[in-house]
């Protein structure tokens, strides 16, 4: 058992079709490894009945012949999708027994393409959290190790990143509101990729920060992200932000020819303290989309210092008026009441107990910059060197820039526990080189390149322009495949 | 800007989120952290620029004003904590 677990979107879909493999085999193997991975959190609703009926449907579809490149195709969905009679809690404890009544786009985007679901995963409770700490499920645990620590898989699809990178599904859902596929992904050594601000629907996934969220794939190749991507997006009338925009057909882009596109590396992405791994890592990135027939410009992006203030001012702005609505009305969790509370009481006391630390701080933190007298110096503010940040990239995208090469984290995964003391701004700075692209609604993608010293996993990232995933997704194969990067973590749960 | 006592009591209230007094100054002191790495903002030049709206330029979409969806009280009240005749149901509000 395991072997069929750990095939490529494409590699399965190619069997499939070839009849060498079924899809009920194939998520017969993925439920058995879900079965013995508990000790890594990644799964927190297992749904193996639902698994095996829509993997028997899908069989049938594909002997009829014609059936989409996602048929069959055993995947995890982030607890933050809300799936229709499966649990959906983001993770918390306010969302408590909370099954939804209807579907969210993306995932039935990818039902509708035959995709069988084999549960749900773990995450930050809300997306809030880079290290999969906050969620009322429990810590997910990175499969990668290299001593006795426990290490994070990031977040806030960490249990995404762990399920996908420990071979227990094909692939699976991401969102991404500041870096949370990408950083993940880089963390575990697969791929991520957070599209275009308006390329997925928004509809049905719950809202941490409506203008920054988007829902990607996490796979384990590039090509597996083209492929589960053309699936999740498309126009959807129940977003009002969603682009009515043709698909271009993402996995034809992949022609590895990049000879003569301008590649963007960006002076300010190179941060003080940064490791000389991350600096070298980048260096050899470099060299292999030059190698690939690409020209290397030096580029500047002066407002990236203030991404994240930025971020952190906006991003909880509009969770504090997101979250408004868990008030113990209409679903979720509601506190027991003493004798003469009042409605305020059940409200002040259903947040209190079903917000976890980080969430209530961010909330609070998002209701003090919107609050009478301080929301111009904070908000619009923010919003204001928000607009300068994306100008940014405008500027270099009208220079001809084609695309830019960063790193994707600014270190490796570190220690689950290991920041628990530690100010929550440290916590953030981990999204330093990921948040710029939400906050300029541009589409990210992080490879796996390499390897620390001690052995883990390292990802370089590349920005693209809007609407050109297609491109981006070319120049990521070219990456991908000068890296040559074949490391897996060895099974220890 | 540092949050003192009294303006991590009023924000909590404002977010209907129930602090102990006691959690109070630790709260404080972590909201300002949070500030002051937030007052960064204050070095940029933002002199005549316009306040971010929309990320992508996009022109929403309109449609006629007519009823496309609902009639479903059943789901809607399915989740509810406390759901009763059709209603959801909440501590008295009116005296």
């Amino acid at each position: 058992m395991g072997e069929l677990s750990k095939l490529t979107i494409a590699e399965a879909r190619d069997k499939l079709r070839a009849g060498e493999v079924s899809s009920v085999e194939l998520t017969r193997d993925c439920l058995a490894e879900i079965d013995g991975a508990d000790a890594l959190g990644a799964f927190v609703h297992k749904t193996p009945e639902i698994a095996l009926e829509r993997a028997a449907a899908a069989d049938a579809r594909i002997k009829a012949g014609e059936a989409p490149d996602m048929c069959g195709i055993p995947v995890g969905i982030k607890d933050l999708f809300c799936t229709k009679g499966v649990a959906s809690q983001a993770a918390s404890a306010i969302l408590e027994g909370f099954t939804p009544e209807y579907e969210s786009t993306v995932s039935q985007n990818l039902a509708d393409d035959g995709a069988v679901m084999l549960g749900k995963l773990n995450m930050d409770e809300f997306a809030m959290g880079s290290s999969n700490e906050t969620s009322t499920y429990g810590n997910a645990v990175n499969p990668w190790k290299v001593d006795d620590r426990d290490l994070t898989p990031g977040g806030s699809s960490g249990g995404s990143a762990s399920a996908v990178a420990a071979d227990l599904c094909l692939a699976a859902t991401g969102t991404d509101t500041g870096g949370s596929i990408r950083q993940p992904a880089a963390f575990v050594g697969i791929t991520g990729l957070k599209p275009t601000y308006g390329r997925c629907s928004r509809w049905g996934v719950v809202a941490f920060a409506s203008s920054l969220d988007q829902a990607g794939p996490m796979t384990k190749s590039v090509r597996d992200a083209a492929i589960m991507l053309q699936s999740m997006a498309g126009h959807d009338p129940k977003d009002s932000t969603s682009a009515d925009l043709a698909l271009p057909d993402f996995e034809a882009a992949l022609t590895g020819d990049i000879r003569g596109k301008r590649i963007g590396i960006p002076a300010e992405y190179r941060m003080d303290g940064m490791p000389d791994e991350i600096e070298a890592l980048w260096a050899e990135g470099r060299k292999m989309l030059q190698d690939a027939g690409a020209e290397i410009v030096d580029i500047s992006l002066p407002h990236t210092k203030y991404a994240l203030p930025a971020y952190y001012v906006v991003a909880p702005a509009e969770a504090s008026s997101n979250l408004a609505r868990y008030d113990g009305v209409r679903y979720g969790h509601r506190a027991t009441l003493a004798a003469g509370d009042g409605i305020e009481q059940m409200y002040e006391k259903t947040r209190a107990q079903g917000f976890g630390p980080e969430v209530q701080r961010r909330v609070m933190i998002g209701t003090y910059v919107l609050s009478a007298g301080f929301y111009d110096a904070y908000y619009n503010r923010a919003r204001k060197v928000r607009a300068l940040i994306k100008k940014d990239f405008e500027d270099v995208f009208a220079a001809g820039i084609d695309a830019i090469l960063t790193p994707a984290t600014p270190s490796a995964a570190f220690g689950l526990g290991e920041m628990a003391d530690a100010d929550p701004v440290q916590m953030y700075l981990n999204d330093v080189f990921t948040v710029t692209v939400n906050l300029a609604g541009l589409p990210g993608i992080a490879v796996p390149t390499g390897l620390d010293k001690s052995g883990l996993p390292l990802g370089l990232q590349l920005i693209g322009k809007p609407w050109a995933e297609d491109e981006m997704l070319n120049t990521a194969y070219v990456l991908e495949r000068a890296a040559g990067f074949v490391s897996k973590p060895s099974k220890w749960w | 800007m540092s949050i003192d006592i009294d303006t991590a009591r009023r924000v909590a209230h404002l977010a209907r989120i129930a602090v102990d007094e006691k959690d109070l100054p630790a709260l404080a002191g972590e909201l300002s952290n949070i500030l002051t790495f937030m007052e960064q903002l204050n070095e940029v030049d933002v002199e005549g620029v316009a306040p971010m709206t929309s990320v992508t330029p996009m022109r929403l979409k309109r449609r006629e004003d007519k009823v496309t969806d609902g009639d479903y009280q059943e789901q809607i009240l399915s989740n509810a904590p406390d759901a009763r005749e059709g209603f959801f149901a909440v501590p008295k509000v009116v005296e």
